[in-house]
């Protein structure tokens, strides 16, 4: 192998998922596989079964990754782990592995900023390089882009994300988990529009209005296949507007929509309509790596590592709380101000 | 004459019955279903020319309403020659940007003491004209005296100044609350940043927690 190739171990475990990533500076992603926690219909996660899912499917998701990389193990150059934010519980686990994992193998450890490495992945695959990202998943409702060495927030939910809002309506409506497809495909045959409260405040949201409306709609048996379309319509309207008045602010060239819920494509649809409104790319991350993974902190890694950043294994406390623009990136060069 | 391509409307520059007037026309979104675009754009249309009347009538300089027509969605009013807060703040040799940022804290205090939310304070909202900061864009405004709406004002331009002057973030928005505190007094600015800071707090770190949990 070329002498310059570095290959990065990346482990994701800030929610639902565990995963394991394996990339390459010379050929992006090698490896990724995860286990996803499913909680029983009716329930939302619980962070300590989540971790406890997370300790007994490790292993398992290790040894198939090592599999599918198929070199010598001690070719891995840095072992990473998703530092927060997240569920406190599923976060240690996930560290606790890497910290084992980077001390076995005597290679460094390296923290990652889960929200970031969504976007970065995303700009990896799709070949975004300055673009007004929308990053829509569980944990995260933002409008941000990139100035003087930080992630910028233009726009964020005031209250719960658009992935709880999906997630928590399709638990009241018994639907499975993730909430997010259920509701998307029956949305799909959902055809009466039904009123439901529309919250934007300049560039934010706010969705728990909605979501208490929604609910009570539920309980007066209105059809669900209608209110998953109108909560569909109504949340990612929501959403579009607020991400075309930022847009309309930075004047980006480029939009990149990210996280979990960018593989609806009916909010695919919303977000491309406005970027073609501004003369700007539309991009949308692929669905295999929408949602949390592996190769997102892999990938992610590479560029923090080359920066000069490593954690020491007795200082490498996870942080639930991490906000993304409280982190310093030093690997993008975007030559660009605001 | 297109101006401008706001996110919500089209701003053309155009004569009026012998003057230049601002159109101001808010468009169809075909990404929204009809029924909903047609409400939000009416009832925004009314909203604006509304809360720019109340405004004018306690001082707040913003744009004469020629005229109105919510069929069209569109506003007509004076066109106000001049440069956005956003580009004044953002030219490196301006240095009074604490002294910008302290008038536009009196205007949002004067709006707040008059029961008016202004919905979308940003820099590219505010336009400096002859040594005055005209306010624009009321549309998503609204008449309250809530402590959150007053909090929920102040955290969208704070955020304006973090996310788009990050290089002036702190100068520009001690010089606003300086400026807001003087107008709505002490003690209500006190109330109204705390306020603040529990709305952000909100969002940003509790959501997930609580709901995945519940
Ligand atoms: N097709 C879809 N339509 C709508 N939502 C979807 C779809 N697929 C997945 N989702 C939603 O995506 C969310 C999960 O996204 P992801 O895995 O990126 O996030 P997370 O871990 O919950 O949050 P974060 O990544 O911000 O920490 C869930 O809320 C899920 O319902
Ligand atoms: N009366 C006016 N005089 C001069 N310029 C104006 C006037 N009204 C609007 N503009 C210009 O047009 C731009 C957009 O106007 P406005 O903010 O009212 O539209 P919008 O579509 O509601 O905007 P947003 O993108 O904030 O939602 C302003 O930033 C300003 O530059
Ligand atoms: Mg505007």
């Amino acid at each position: 192998m070329m002498a310059s190739e570095f290959i990065c171990l990346g482990i994701e475990s800030t929610a639902h998922t565990f995963g394991i990533g394996i990339a390459s500076s010379e050929n992006g992603v090698l490896v990724d596989v995860k286990s996803v926690y499913k909680p029983p219909i009716g329930a939302g996660i619980h962070p300590r079964e989540a971790a406890q899912h997370h300790c007994e499917e490790a292993p398992s998701v290790i040894n198939q990754a090592l599999k599918e990389f198929g070199r010598k193990i001690d070719s891995i150059d840095t072992v990473a782990f998703s530092m927060g934010p997240g569920l406190g519980p599923a976060l240690r686990t996930g560290a606790t592995v890497a910290r084992a994992l980077a001390t076995w193998l005597n290679k460094p450890l390296v923290p990652v900023h889960h929200a970031i490495a969504h976007i970065e992945l995303a700009s990896l695959l799709t070949g975004a390089k300055d673009p007004l990202v929308i990053l829509v998943s569980g944990g995260h409702t933002t409008i941000t882009a990139y100035a003087g060495r930080r992630w910028r927030v233009f726009g964020e939910t005031e209250d719960i994300t658009l992935g709880n809002l999906l997630d928590v309506f399709a638990r009241e409506a018994s639907l499975l988990s993730p909430g997010g497809p259920a509701v998307e495909s029956l949305a799909k045959k959902g055809e009466k529009f039904i009123d439901l409260p529309y919250v934007v405040k300049g560039n934010d949201v706010s969705f728990s209005g909605l979501l208490t409306a929604a609910k009570k709609k539920l309980q007066m048996n209105y059809d669900l296949k209608d209110l998953c379309h109108s909560l569909q319509e109504v949340a990612f309207s929501m959403v579009a507007e607020t991400s075309e008045r930022a847009l309309a602010f930075t004047e980006k060239k480029e939009v990149l929509l990210v996280g979990g819920v960018a593989a609806n494509e009916r909010l695919q649809q919303m977000i491309s309509e406005i970027a073609c409104e501004h003369n700007a790319n539309f991009y949308v991350v692929p669905k295999r790596y929408s949602g949390d993974c592996g190769a997102q902190i892999a990938w992610t890694a590479l560029l923090v590592h080359r920066s000069g950043i490593e954690v020491k294994v007795e200082k490498s406390y996870v942080k639930p709380k991490w906000r993304l623009d409280q982190v310093t990136i030093p690997w993008r060069d975007v030559q660009n101000c605001l | 004459m297109l101006i401008k391509k706001g996110a919500e409307a089209n701003l053309y520059l155009e004569e009026w019955h012998g003057i230049k007037a601002i159109i101001k026309k808010r468009m169809p979104k075909k990404y929204r279903i009809y029924e909903l675009d047609t409400k939000i754009r009416q009832t925004r249309t009314v909203r604006e020319a509304q809360l720019i009347r109340n405004a004018k009538t306690v001082g707040i300089p913003s744009p004469i309403i020629y005229a109105i027509d919510l069929e069209k969605t569109t506003i007509i009013m004076k066109h106000i020659e001049g440069t956005r807060v956003k580009e004044v703040l953002n030219t490196p040799t301006f240095e009074k940007k604490q002294e910008l940022c302290y008038q536009i804290g009196q205007l949002i205090g004067q709006l707040h003491n008059a029961g008016i939310i202004h919905g979308d304070l940003t820099t590219s909202n505010m336009i400096v004209s002859k040594n005055r900061i005209y306010l624009l864009d009321f549309g998503l405004g609204d008449h309250s005296i809530d402590l959150e709406e007053r909090g929920v004002d102040l955290l969208l331009i704070k955020r304006a100044f973090q996310s788009a002057h990050y290089q002036y973030f702190k100068q520009c928005f001690d010089g606003l609350i300086k400026g807001y505190k003087q107008e709505v007094g002490e003690e209500m600015s006190k109330e109204v940043m705390k306020r603040l800071r529990d709305i952000e707090r909100r969002g940003r770190y509790t959501s997930r927690g609580e709901l995945h949990e519940g």
